[in-house]
């Protein structure tokens, strides 16, 4: 089922949680909705969902107004960020309850919800804690469980509150794949919320990028990756370099490095921002280019199977990050104090916000 | 529990602690309450049994615990529904409203019972009301009824209060969204939640309900067979000089109200242990 969102505003007193949000979200998709803390994600999801009521604006599914219709008949299954089970039911009865909550004549029989739930228990991977109570169990079945009950009503879609936001690293690694896997198996459409760009990036199939009540970009992962629309978007997606700088004469003057760019404009000497990822600094011990720039290394972190490096421009004093494989780190065998030539690749050129094409 | 008691902490004094725990609790509680069983003892048996046994004993024992269950009961319905109104929502005069629900514990309750008696009696403000209709209060079970309402209602408010404030929203939120009205929404999930609270509550009421004395003999008439309350028996009998009379249903009562504290706390002790551990 698609979901259309058209204008979307909302407010709380003198805060503003969404501005005029457009957003549509295909069939079938998974999506993350992806923003740092108070950018509104939460509360577009909440408003899908019917939770919170718009200010204005409408939502839509499958074409069909929605906007003014009550949470229990959207019929959306919502999955929160802790769990929110009922704890004085077991599992069994929790994921039941949306079934036996039903109007005697659409409730199914004792067996049929019996039947569903097993299969449902199945489905999450937690057949044998049917009557466990969700106290007994750990986060990660806690959240299993909260999907296996948004599931049981059989829902248009599933909205899902910073899913994985509660659990630790290696529980998170493993329901992302789950939960991946089981998009491919129901081929329902989900949408998450999460402020970890990298669960965005890997899980799902569209990122929506929100800040600030707005939506930024939309797109797939390697669309918002590799051509963000704007600095907001570029520093949130992974770590980043930036340098100021001028642009003049159709190049962009970084310090001592200069760079072509497609600019047509007749200003002149306009201030530019330039944006690296740390991976496309080049390091190297002697310059290799013309627009090598000289710096001076500081500190090394080692990170496993990368190593950052942490680097002074000796032309600007800019203090910036590196990174390199461990095979490419021991063949330069560095040490802090080195003085090295760095070479920017793929550099993202902005101008008062808008990005210039190379 | 065992590991604890051993274990030094960084907070010394356990000895101490215990020990003035001990030293307090039989001076104020276990000697004063096993001399009402030393001086039943002087009774014999068959003293004993015709003492507790008197029809009109009997009868005050039916009074003075059925007014007190159906207060108790009272107050846990509209105790939820205060401790609700104050939790849920904002309006002016809120701090005003949930200081007023103190008030019983504060007020005297001869205060108490002679206001009530005024109110409630047949040309009382409210009791005309009632008397238009044929309905005595003040001077019938019903009067004890509403002084025993009044006394306890603080109880079942205030220990509701707190774990309704923490109560997380978002299980609400969760059932609206599985398609649950708001009636199965409080009934199937919210209710059970406040079921342990909405116990010690009541088994509080009640316990204060059994043993209140000053706001009840105003209002109840104190009529033999039919308004007389035990712990009032209990005075009359003191008042004549039969001491071991009055210990002698003073230890019936102690014993009923424990058992009854008793039956309570394993229901809480059950519906906690579904919680336990969140």
């Amino acid at each position: 089922m698609s979901i259309e969102i058209c204008g979307i505003s909302k407010s709380y007193g003198s805060f503003t949680a969404l501005r005029d949000v457009q957003l549509e979200i295909p069939t079938g998709q998974l999506v993350a909705l992806l923003g740092p803390s108070g950018s509104g994600k939460t509360t577009l999801l909440r408003l899908i969902a019917g939770l919170e009521p718009a200010d204005s604006g409408q939502v839509f599914f499958n074409g069909e107004d929605h906007t003014h219709r009550d949470v229990r008949e959207r019929g959306v299954g919502f999955v929160f960020q802790h769990y929110a089970l009922f704890r004085h039911m077991d599992i069994f009865d929790n994921i039941a309850f949306g079934l036996t909550v039903r109007p005697r004549k659409q409730r199914p029989t004792k067996a049929e919800i019996k039947e569903r739930v097993h299969s449902l228990l199945r489905l999450v991977q937690l057949e044998g804690l049917a009557h466990r109570y969700p106290s007994q169990l750990s986060g990660g079945q806690r959240q299993r469980v909260a999907l296996a009950r948004a599931l049981a009503v059989e829902p248009k879609f599933l909205l899902l509150d910073e899913p994985f936001g509660a659990l630790d690293a290696k529980v998170r690694q493993e329901l992302r794949r789950w939960l991946r896997r089981l998009h491919e198996k129901l081929g329902l459409t989900i949408v998450f919320v999460t402020h970890d760009q990298e669960e965005a990036l890997e899980l799902a199939d569209r990122v929506v990028v929100m800040n600030e009540g707005r939506v930024e970009q939309t797109g797939s992962p390697q669309e918002v990756y590799n051509n963000p629309s704007n600095p907001f978007v570029y520093s949130f997606l992974g770590r980043v370099n930036f340098f100021r700088g001028r642009i003049a004469d159709g190049k962009v003057k970084l310090g001592e490095a200069e760079f072509a760019v497609d600019w047509a404009s007749e200003d002149d000497n306009v201030p530019a921002v330039g944006y690296v990822r740390p991976h496309d600094v080049d390091v190297s011990r002697s310059p290799q280019y013309p627009q090598s720039v000289a710096a001076e290394l500081i500190y090394v972190y080692n990170l496993g199977s990368v190593v950052r490096l942490e680097l002074r421009r000796m032309d600007t004093g800019e203090i910036f990050e590196a990174e390199m494989s461990r095979r490419r780190f021991a063949e330069l065998s560095l040490q802090s104090g080195d003085l090295l030539y760095v070479h920017l690749k793929h550099v993202a050129f902005y101008v008062g916000g808008h990005l210039i094409h190379a | 529990m065992g590991k604890r008691m051993k274990s030094k902490g960084i907070l010394p004094g356990f000895g101490l602690t215990i020990g003035y725990t001990l030293v307090y609790l039989s001076l104020l509680v276990l000697i004063p309450l096993s001399i009402l069983f030393l001086q039943t003892a002087s009774m014999t048996w068959e003293q004993f049994w015709l003492t507790v046994t008197d029809q009109r004993v009997l009868a005050s024992f039916q009074v003075s615990f059925l007014t007190a269950f159906f207060a108790a009961c009272m107050n846990a319905v509209f105790g939820v529904l205060v401790a609700w109104v104050l939790v849920r929502y904002h309006f002016p005069g809120k701090r005003f409203i949930d200081g007023i629900v103190d008030l019983p514990f504060a007020l005297p309750t001869a205060v108490a019972g002679i206001a009530l008696a005024s109110i409630y009696s047949e040309n009382g403000w409210i009791g005309q009301l009632f008397a238009a209709w044929g309905m005595k209060i003040a001077y019938t079970p019903v009067g004890i009824f509403v002084a025993l309402t009044f006394i306890g209602l603080p109880f079942v408010v205030r220990t509701v209060q707190p774990v309704l404030q923490d109560w997380d929203r978002q299980v609400e939120e969760a059932a609206a969204t599985l398609g649950a009205s708001r009636l199965q929404t409080f009934l199937r999930v919210i209710l059970p939640h406040l079921l342990p609270a909405i116990l010690t509550g009541f088994a509080l009421a009640f316990a204060r309900a059994l043993g209140e004395y000053g706001s009840v003999v105003f209002i109840s008439g104190n009529m033999p067979f039919q308004t007389e309350i035990v712990p009032l028996l209990i005075m009359t009998k003191l008042e004549q000089f039969d001491y071991t009379g009055a210990t002698a249903i003073a230890s019936v009562m102690l014993v009923a109200s424990f058992f009854m504290l008793l039956v309570i706390n394993f229901f809480q002790w059950k519906t906690n242990k579904l919680d336990a551990g969140r």
